[in-house]
């Protein structure tokens, strides 16, 4: 064992901190770092910066766009881009798609989709969730029938996180009643645009626009963007979950988010005191701190230890678990480290180019909200239930 | 012993839950909180017809009851209800100080918040120091025949809506010191006074408000010049209680919406109630919600005597209210999956504004020290 970064891996590190000094823009990290409302130009933008250095797609094959870094160097590079808050790469086409393409889709299609990705020509989202089904994702019931050349898919998805900016979404849909649920589900591509697509915002409890309903009337799709076989969409939208579940984690914004906390406990005080020198309020985020740091070393062991270019099987479970409940944690003590100023709610403080004045400190203003937003991480990608349901069968064996 | 309410009291709280039923329902409780004023100056005058708000002051004031247990039963109502109107900063806090140590011309000021004509708020935190109500840095200065304040006070709920301000400063010692803490009544329209108001995530509104050279005669000061200290400690305690019982009746409404979700939500072919991992979950919310009830009568019962005892049940419910409050606020939320994200579905109202109150007179660390030196002190 050795839990030293080899000298390579250190100057590895130096360059990404030196190439994000120069071209993350410091205007746009203010904005992730406040917590401001990144405009669909300010992601696109991100991503063509990252393109534009070929650390994108950093994490798929070489021969499709990829880096062929090392898991490490993944890890070097998601924690870097979080300290120094880059906005999040979104994960639909990167991290979601583009995988179950690599593995399961055909020439065509990778030779089609994948530059697209990259290029940012396409904003995907994802179509998995319905009203009726969440958490048993297979009964889900959204129907596409092969007539000639095309599907005619009609029915619902929900909770599809920033639809309202996409124009394709990867699907789910039902193309066999017969046998167990999940032999009839087939993954489809869907251009948004398609005349019977009908995209109605969902309002998060602290307010924010960030999901919606997706509603589809005979939406006619060509054939050719079925991926894989009919009937075998389970098995190609489990191997995505995996991805998901692994970056839900979120190692990286942890580490940003101990070092807010850590900056909030130096500036507010208590009885005329630090509250970072608050013995009861140091021990939480000691703790906090302690869990973060175990969990980075777990993190490394389980994506060290899959297959090179693999995600984990179910450890990526695990670290969905431990990953979210630290997260969550960060978030709560931040939250309770703004004492009185949690409550104001400043709507023009989200909003780019304010400077003030605040009220309260100047980086209160997201943090409830952050709070409030991400008792969602817990939920989405397979909920922390579900998860421990998968640990249980497939680690435990139970 | 007895843990029956008197029927007094228990047909207030049936009164007042039936009229959140009849005639204040979510969305207009959710529309006020986002109005200009922040609450429904109409719905403040019912509840001040229903005598929610002469039930907390008692006969000498005006009103009819204001003991620990007629806070507990109306702000458990109010909870339930998720009622944004300014009982507490009006009539509890700002009130309070009024009854506690008002002259007797002061004191005439409380039949007009009993009977909903106008209210008042406490102006006291502010923005240096957490939640020691002795850390407070706003100056009174003698001035011609009366007082001149300088200062800021911090997340003032209802402050630009309320008549008057009782406003806290020092006329002499430093922040820190609970000697030298005097409180002052101050016009809404003192020449001096700005405010910046804005909204709070929990729904209603708040302000930092600047006293800048505001001169009040010496009729403004409350009570005798220095000793705030005890008069704060009086109200604030009261405070808490009013906001501990809130948070009862919040956690009861949010675990009979899960349970009442969790029988309906079907996944797997079940309604997801069948599931143990939930059921065991469930069943902690209410047992954490029992031992917060008891935290709360036993404050009710603490809250009219004197000294250690009845200090450290008040920051016992506090604490206890804190812990559980963001267990059931946080296991609700988790137990509703998407659902419980919604603006839409009620529970997240419920939930920010649970959560909320960790942020009110001190949180569960802030009580939670303050009871350990409560407990050394009566060693
Ligand atoms: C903000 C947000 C963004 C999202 N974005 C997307 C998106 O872009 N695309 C998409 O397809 N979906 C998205 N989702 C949906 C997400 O994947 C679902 O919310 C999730 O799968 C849970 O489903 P559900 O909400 O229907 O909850 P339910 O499945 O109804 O679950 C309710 C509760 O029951 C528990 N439960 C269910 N089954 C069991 C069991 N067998 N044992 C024990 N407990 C159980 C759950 O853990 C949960 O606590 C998003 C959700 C949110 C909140």
């Amino acid at each position: 064992m050795d839990l030293t970064y080899t000298p390579k891996e250190q100057a590895f590190r130096a360059e990404v901190k030196a190439w994000l000094a120069e071209n993350l823009k410091p205007e746009l990290a203010q904005k992730v770092k406040r917590g401001q409302h990144l405009s669909k130009a300010d992601m696109e933008g991100w991503h063509a910066t990252l393109n534009a250095r070929g650390w994108l797609a950093n994490h798929w094959p070489k021969e499709h766009g990829g880096t062929g870094w090392s898991a490490v160097e993944k890890n070097i590079f998601e924690e870097e881009c979080c300290l120094a808050y880059a906005p999040r790469v979104l994960p639909f086409g990167l991290s979601m798609l583009g995988p179950v393409l690599i593995k399961y889709g055909n020439d065509a299609q990778r030779k089609h989709w994948l530059p697209r990705i990259l290029d940012g020509s396409d904003w995907w989202c994802q179509g998995y969730s319905e009203p009726g089904a969440g958490s048993d994702l297979a009964s889900l019931r959204c129907r596409a029938v092969r007539e000639g050349d095309h599907y005619i898919v009609n029915g619902q998805k929900t909770w599809t996180t920033l639809g309202q900016y996409a124009n394709m979404i990867f699907m789910l849909v039902r193309t066999s009643t017969t046998g167990k649920p999940q032999e009839g589900i087939s993954f489809l591509l869907i251009d948004m645009n398609t005349p019977g697509v009908e995209v109605k915002p969902i309002h998060l409890l602290e307010g924010t626009h960030e999901v919606n309903d997706v509603f589809f009337t005979d939406v006619k799709v060509p054939a050719e963007n079925l991926v894989g076989e009919e009937n075998k969409g389970w098995t190609y939208a489990k191997y995505l979950l995996t991805y998901e579940r692994t970056g839900i984690a979120g190692i990286g914004f942890s580490m940003a988010a101990l070092n807010e906390l850590h900056d909030i406990a130096a500036d507010q005080n208590r009885a005329g005191r630090k509250l970072a020198d608050d013995p009861l309020f140091a021990a939480r985020m000691a703790r906090a701190e302690i869990e973060l740091e175990n969990a980075k070393t777990t993190n490394l062991r389980i994506v060290s230890a899959a297959a090179a270019g693999g995600a984990p099987g179910p450890e990526s479970s695990m670290l969905k678990v431990k990953g979210t409940e630290i997260r969550q944690e960060l978030d709560l003590l931040k939250k309770k480290a703004l004492g009185v100023y949690a409550a104001p709610l400043v709507p023009e403080a989200f909003e780019p180019g304010f400077n003030g004045p605040y009220v309260g400190p100047d980086y209160a203003a997201p943090i409830a909200r952050q709070y409030f937003n991400n008792r969602k991480i817990s939920i989405f990608g397979g909920s922390n239930e579900i998860q421990k349901n998968i640990i249980t069968k497939a680690i435990l064996g139970l | 012993m007895d843990f029956n309410h008197t029927e007094e009291r228990q047909m207030l709280a049936d009164t007042l839950n039936r009229w959140v039923m009849q005639d204040y329902p979510l969305a207009d409780r959710l529309a006020a909180g986002k109005s200009e004023t922040g609450y429904a100056p109409a719905k403040l005058s019912a509840l001040a017809e229903l005598g929610v708000i002469g039930a907390l002051f008692n006969e000498s004031d005006g009103g009819f009851a204001g003991e620990g247990f007629d806070l507990a039963v109306v702000f458990e109502a109010v909870g339930r209800g998720l009622i944004v109107e300014p009982l507490l900063g009006s009539a509890v806090l700002a009130g309070g100080v009024l009854a506690a140590a008002g002259s007797d011309e002061q004191k005439a000021r409380i039949e007009a918040l009993i009977d909903g004509s106008a209210t008042a708020a406490l102006a006291h935190f502010e923005a240096g120091d957490g939640y020691d109500p002795a850390y407070i840095d706003t100056r009174a200065a003698p001035f011609a025949d009366g007082w001149v304040l300088n200062g800021e006070k911090a997340v003032v709920r209802n402050a630009t809506t309320a008549d008057v301000l009782v406003v806290s400063a020092r006329t002499k010692g430093q922040a820190g010191d609970a000697d030298g803490l005097s409180l002052f009544l101050v016009p809404g329209d003192a020449a001096g006074l700005t405010m910046r108001d804005y909204e709070t995530i929990d729904g209603g509104r708040a302000a930092e408000v600047s006293l800048s050279d505001v001169a009040l005669p010496s009729s403004a000061l409350i009570g005798a010049e220095g000793a705030a200290a005890a008069v704060l400690e009086q109200v604030l305690g009261r405070g808490v209680l009013a906001l501990s019982a809130e948070a009862l009746g919040l956690m009861e409404v949010i675990k009979d919406m899960t349970i009442e979700f969790a029988r309906t939500r079907k996944q797997f072919g079940v309604p997801i109630g069948k599931f143990q991992a939930l059921q065991h979950r469930m069943a902690t919310m209410l047992l954490e919600i029992e031992q917060a009830r008891s935290a709360v009568i036993n404050a009710a019962a603490a809250e009219g005597k004197a000294g250690v005892a009845r200090e450290r049940a008040l920051s016992a419910a506090k604490v206890t209210i804190g812990r559980v409050g963001t267990l059931i606020a946080e296991e609700s939320v988790q137990i509703h999956g998407g659902m419980g994200m919604t603006w839409e579905y009620p529970l997240g109202h419920f939930v920010k504004r649970l959560s909320m109150i960790g942020h009110e007179l001190g949180d569960e660390e802030y009580h939670l020290a303050r009871y350990i030196a409560l407990g050394r002190s009566a060693a």
